[in-house]
């Protein structure tokens, strides 16, 4: 995640070595995703085609912006476990107001950014663990989904559709996306000098307050981003799926947790990597489905392979981080 | 007068206080009719997530981190294979409600291996071992339509002068866990755990063992109430412990644990189990939908939490 | 005082309290333009936290703040930085996650816009080859893979770079305890080009050397109180020492320590630092007391650490044959549980003893606590009340009930006398010696030079390992001094 410049040579011993791990940890993720698609062009050589990666990556971008939106709470050691149910009502309510009334429509999804972070802010004046607190909001979006559309059904926007199933020569539209979404959410939060100090709110908070900055102001921007990326992702979603249910999300909850670890992301201290999350967001939406089918592997098994990959790949780490002790 | 200010300092009160509030709020409602039947109703449902909810405040009170999000899929497993072992038959009940048992407990066993294995927050690690347990349970459960024997059946619904059986064992079990709590090492153990977890490593307590039991304990209450489930609703189903996910976390924190763990209460579950139970009850009675059912309980658990928190260790 | 305008900062009556402990009694303080200002006392006398006052990090519960002669009522750590006021701490403020570069811009809010990692990384690494020339660290670096003396060598420098704020006043403590003593060397002589240039400057070190020879003026505090501030010329080692007090708990000691000791009682610890390369090795026979020595975290914490998990978990290269019990420095992180009362903190080492059948024994448990309580003087009305109504000396000397109450033979000791008031100390030095005499073995680690004339043997440890083992005869606090910063092989 934390790519180590060329050309500068570690001079100590105990330094070379921990970036040598962090360098094979940074590509674990990579690894993972080649490992799948290898996997998957030996079990079926035609599944590695335009047509072939636009079906099996279909629901790959609303999965890989859930996950960034997991990936910036986790960023703040906090978690987020209602951010399944989030995008089930955002595709509520895009299936029915945005289509129907699009200023309310913004205006919803505008205030729902709002009350994410209004959370983030609850949780730490009041020092609450957001996990209890993100459980309860699940609730509360669910029940908020079931209140727009209490049955099947709505229809997305016009242009959501159209540019949902933008076919560009070449490059398939979900790669391009992953791509569009790895290199903004990199810069953002990488490279610019707020994202620095949102990294380092995880990193050292005592070290940043005392550096003057306000943890309030970070754990509010944390939260708001997660909102905003929980919008998008409920959009993507239903700009694929066409029309919306209140449980079309619930799943994204553990996906999306289990990408941002994938990715190389950790639960505390900061360390968390975009390109990674969106690669360990590929990597899940490739194996959970696609690649079990092509292995005759009944879909009953398919949440237990999301399992067994996260545990692999924690497992792997554990052996990396060992080795190089 | 002391007795109202020591009760008011209690932090179990105000569940039970919660509880009586929403039971009145329905009674008069309806005018009074059917106060009696609410409350044997409640009981009855109210046990299966104490038992859970035990098992789950013991994990919380190890400290910041620890929650056990396998228990849906736990639970699950464990009342198809319940089922399955019974066969419908009253002599293997015991057997069965031991497989139950068994399973459960290998389940928490696994999560700790987990956590303790791959150094992963117990969070993920319970969360990934319960994608694997659904799986496990869609692939075995399928198409299991099996009935619990008659007498087990009867057993999870008899009543005496309506109160259920189950709820009075249940209550002897919650003493024992209150017991379990402040009077043996395992208890006080946890307890220190949750306070400091270096602090009790360097006070002799045998950290790892502590949290491997409390770990295994949850995953064997799960797979009790498994069975349990099944033989009350007369049959096993993938998406029976749903529920119970929030149910066992939202008790423990309406029931007055520190989440920041440290602190148990036992009672409190009891009283936050009824209140909870109680408030479905008080929403259906009043005909509100689902959607707002949903609403006013997630509404409530951060309500609570809002005002029960602000306190973590002191530092 | 006429120079008033000339003063960075001036503390009118100072106080602080934590709960039941009163960490700063009324102190004034201040420094003026270019000069050094040496702060020395002991562990707990306060300097840590009234260097948090002046840096803005903690808010005094009494008194004034003026700086530059304008009293500040809304002080903090913003308006610290804005007015050219910095500080080094003690515990390491970097963030782990992020690069050298990186943690520069954390205190630099004008490192904005395009080319901030560029400015960022040329701002910090200017600075470390001024102050460090050969310092070996890339800005790309990211902070958590470095040795902790060279994030110490980066945390210095940091706090050395300007951008848009002024930088008048750096507050250094204990910049030296991790730095070997080239860097050190390097280090000291950038702050005295520094001063020379007008910047002013507070040094905190325990090496009572570094600020004789660098500070122009010292301030010694003492119990919460400045007890003497004179230009440092008009101090040597000696005065240092006694205005610091601790020199009477010196001549009791001596004159109470009894010299027999059977040399052939049985061995209870063996143990071999893991970084030891020679033959050196720790030996702990029953009834004597084994001193660890050296500068703050150079190995003794992870020695004693690594010998109480021995005790339950075969490791190589300790050998350990009786039960451990530790009594922890660091209270709040290693010791206190909080939500509990004193008697349980006492009683959860001893758990098993107070069984009565499968139940903990409420009157085994309160027979235990009012033993220790007479024995060792906790001094409380119940001892069923919450730990935290203890004064910190008080809460210590619960920690110490816990571990000589237990079963324990061997008693690992991780300089638990910080921050506690010199009655305390005398009374535990006695029952230390007190419970060796009956045959129980103390390793005692600790950062007061005074409280190794209670050990027969002292092990001084530098960059973890042992470098030198001195018998009581041999002792001196040159000897310790010398050992801690000499060439570790």
């Amino acid at each position: 995640m934390t790519a180590i410049a060329p050309g500068t040579i570690p001079r100590s011993s105990p330094r070379g070595s921990a970036a040598r791990a962090r360098l094979l940890r940074s590509l674990l993720p990579a690894l993972s995703l080649a490992l799948v698609l290898i996997a998957i062009a030996w079990l079926n050589p035609r599944a590695i085609s335009y047509f072939g990666f636009s079906l099996m990556l279909n629901l790959a971008i609303p999965i890989a912006l859930a996950t960034i939106a997991q990936m910036f709470v986790i960023a703040g050691n906090e978690l987020d476990l209602s951010i399944g149910t989030f995008v089930g009502f955002v595709g509520c309510v895009t299936a029915t107001w945005l289509k129907d009334a699009p200023l309310l429509g913004v205006i919803v999804l505008l205030g729902s950014i709002g009350v994410y972070a209004l959370l983030g802010a609850l949780i730490h004046l009041r020092n609450l663990p957001s996990i209890v607190v993100t459980l309860g909001m699940s609730f509360v979006w669910q029940g908020l989904a079931i209140l727009v559309l209490p049955k099947p059904g709505g229809k997305a926007p016009d242009w959501l559709l159209a540019l949902m199933s933008f076919k560009p020569p070449f490059i398939p539209f979900p790669i391009i996306a992953a791509l569009v979404i790895a290199a903004v959410v990199h810069f953002g939060l990488m490279r610019t000098s707020y994202g620095v100090i949102l990294r380092g709110s995880g990193g050292n908070p005592a070290a940043l307050r005392r550096a003057g900055w306000s943890l309030l102001r970070t754990k509010i921007v944390l939260f708001a981003l997660t909102g905003l990326f929980g919008v998008l992702s409920g959009m993507a979603l239903i700009g694929i799926t066409t029309s919306a249910d209140a449980n079309i999300g619930n799943g994204y909850t553990l996906l999306a947790i289990a990408g941002v670890i994938l990715g190389g992301g950790e639960f505390v201290g900061g360390r968390v990597s975009p390109i990674g999350a969106v690669l360990g967001a590929l990597t899940l939406a490739l194996a959970a489905s696609p690649l079990l089918t092509f292995m005759h592997i009944p879909p009953d098994w398919q949440v237990a392979a999301n399992g067994a990959i996260l545990i692999i790949v924690l497992a792997a780490r554990v052996l990396i981080s060992r080795r190089e002790r | 007068m002391t007795l109202v200010k020591s009760l008011a300092a209690k932090p179990w009160i105000w569940s039970f206080l919660g509880a009586l509030l929403v039971w009145l709020a329905t009674i008069s409602f309806t005018g009074g009719y059917g106060g009696g039947g609410m409350v044997t109703a409640a009981l009855s449902l109210a046990v299966f997530t104490v038992i859970v909810g035990v098992g789950q405040m013991f994990v919380i009170t190890l400290g910041p981190g620890n929650v056990d999000l396998s228990l849906p899929a736990n639970i699950g497993l464990a009342s198809a294979v319940a089922m399955k072992v019974m066969g419908g038959s009253d002599s293997m009940i015991v057997v069965g409600l031991l497989a139950a048992l068994a399973c459960g407990a290998a389940i928490g066993a696994v999560n700790y291996l987990l956590i303790w294995a791959l150094r992963i927050p117990p969070i993920i690690a319970t969360l990934s071992a319960s994608f694997i347990i659904q799986s496990i349970d869609i692939s075995y459960g399928r198409g299991l339509q099996i009935k619990p024997p008659p007498g087990f059946a009867d057993f999870a619904n008899w009543q005496i002068l309506g109160i259920p059986v189950l709820a009075i064992l249940t209550v002897l079990f919650t003493i024992a866990a209150a017991i379990a709590l402040q009077r043996m090492i395992y208890g006080r153990s946890v307890l220190a755990i949750g306070q400091n977890i270096r602090a009790a490593w360097l006070a002799g307590v045998n950290v790892g063992r502590i949290r491997f039991l409390t770990y295994t304990l949850s995953g064997a209450l799960g797979g009790i109430d498994g069975a349990l489930l099944a033989g009350y609703f007369r049959g096993a189903n993938v998406d029976i412990g749903n529920e119970y996910l929030l149910a066992s976390i939202a008790v423990v924190v309406i029931g007055g644990t520190s989440v920041a763990g440290g602190k148990a209460n036992v009672p409190g579950v009891w009283g936050a189990a009824l209140f909870l139970v109680l408030l479905l009850t008080m929403l259906n009675t009043f005909g509100v939908s689902a959607g707002v059912r949903l609403l006013l309980t997630g509404l409530i658990i951060v309500g609570v939490i809002t005002v029960a928190g602000g306190e973590k260790a002191i530092r | 005082m006429l120079k008033a305008n000339t003063d960075i900062i001036r503390l009118n009556g100072a106080e602080k309290h934590f709960g039941a402990v009163r960490a700063l009694n009324g102190v004034d303080f201040h420094v003026v333009t270019g000069e050094c200002v040496g702060l020395v006392g002991h562990n707990g006398a306060g300097k840590s936290t009234l260097m948090h006052m002046v840096a803005g990090t903690l808010r005094p519960d009494g008194g004034e703040i003026a700086v530059r002669g304008n009293a500040e009522i809304d002080y903090s750590v913003a308006r610290a930085l804005k007015l050219g006021i910095r500080c080094v701490f003690q515990e390491l403020s970097l963030c782990p996650n992020l690069s050298i570069a990186e943690n520069t811009r954390i205190n630099h809010p004008a490192l904005t816009g395009l080319g901030w990692r560029r400015k960022a990384a040329s701002l910090i690494a200017a600075k470390l080859d001024e102050i460090f020339p050969d310092h070996g660290i890339s800005a790309d670096d990211i902070a958590g893979d470095l040795s902790i003396g060279r994030r110490q060598m980066v945390e210095v420098a940091r706090a050395f770079t300007v951008t848009r704020d002024p930088l008048d006043l750096v507050i250094l403590d204990e910049p030296t305890s991790s730095l070997d003593a080239h860097t050190a060397g390097q280090l000291l002589a950038f702050v005295r080009r520094f001063v020379a240039a007008g910047g002013s400057c507070i040094l905190i070190s325990h090496v009572l050397g570094e600020v004789l020879q660098n500070a122009d003026r010292i301030v010694v505090m003492r119990d919460g109180k400045v007890v003497a501030t004179d230009a440092a010329k008009a101090f040597d080692r000696d005065r240092l020492v006694a205005t610091m007090g601790g020199a009477e708990a010196r001549e009791k000691i001596a004159a109470e320590i009894a010299a027999a000791r059977p040399a052939d009682s049985p061995v209870r610890v063996r143990a071999r630092p893991a970084r030891q390369e020679d033959g050196k090795e720790l030996v702990a026979r029953a009834g004597e007391i084994i001193g660890l020595a050296g500068l703050a975290g150079h190995g003794q914490t992870d020695l004693l650490l690594a010998i109480f998990a021995a005790a339950t978990r075969r490791k190589p290269g300790i050998e350990v044959t009786a039960p451990v019990a530790l009594v922890a420095g660091d209270r709040q992180s290693d010791g206190i549980f909080a939500q509990w009362s004193i008697s349980e903190n006492i009683g959860i080492r001893s758990l098993a003893q107070l069984r009565k059948g499968l139940l903990i024994s409420p009157q085994r448990e309160a027979a235990l606590a009012e033993f220790w309580k007479q024995k060792i003087g906790i001094r409380t009305p119940d001892m069923t009340n919450n730990i935290f109504s203890l004064s910190g000396g008080n809460q210590q000397k619960a920690l110490f009930a816990r571990a000589l109450g237990s079963d324990a033979q061997i008693v690992l000791m991780d300089d638990p006398m910080r921050g506690v008031d010199i009655g305390t100390k005398l009374e535990v030095y006695d029952l230390v010696r007190e419970e060796a005499a009956k045959g129980r073995t103390f390793l005692w680690y600790t950062t007061e030079t005074e409280e190794l004339d209670n050990c027969d043997h002292v092990h001084v440890f530098k960059n973890g390992r042992i470098v030198a083992n001195l018998t009581r005869d041999e002792l001196t606090e040159e000897k310790i001094i010398q050992s801690s910063f000499g060439d570790a092989a």
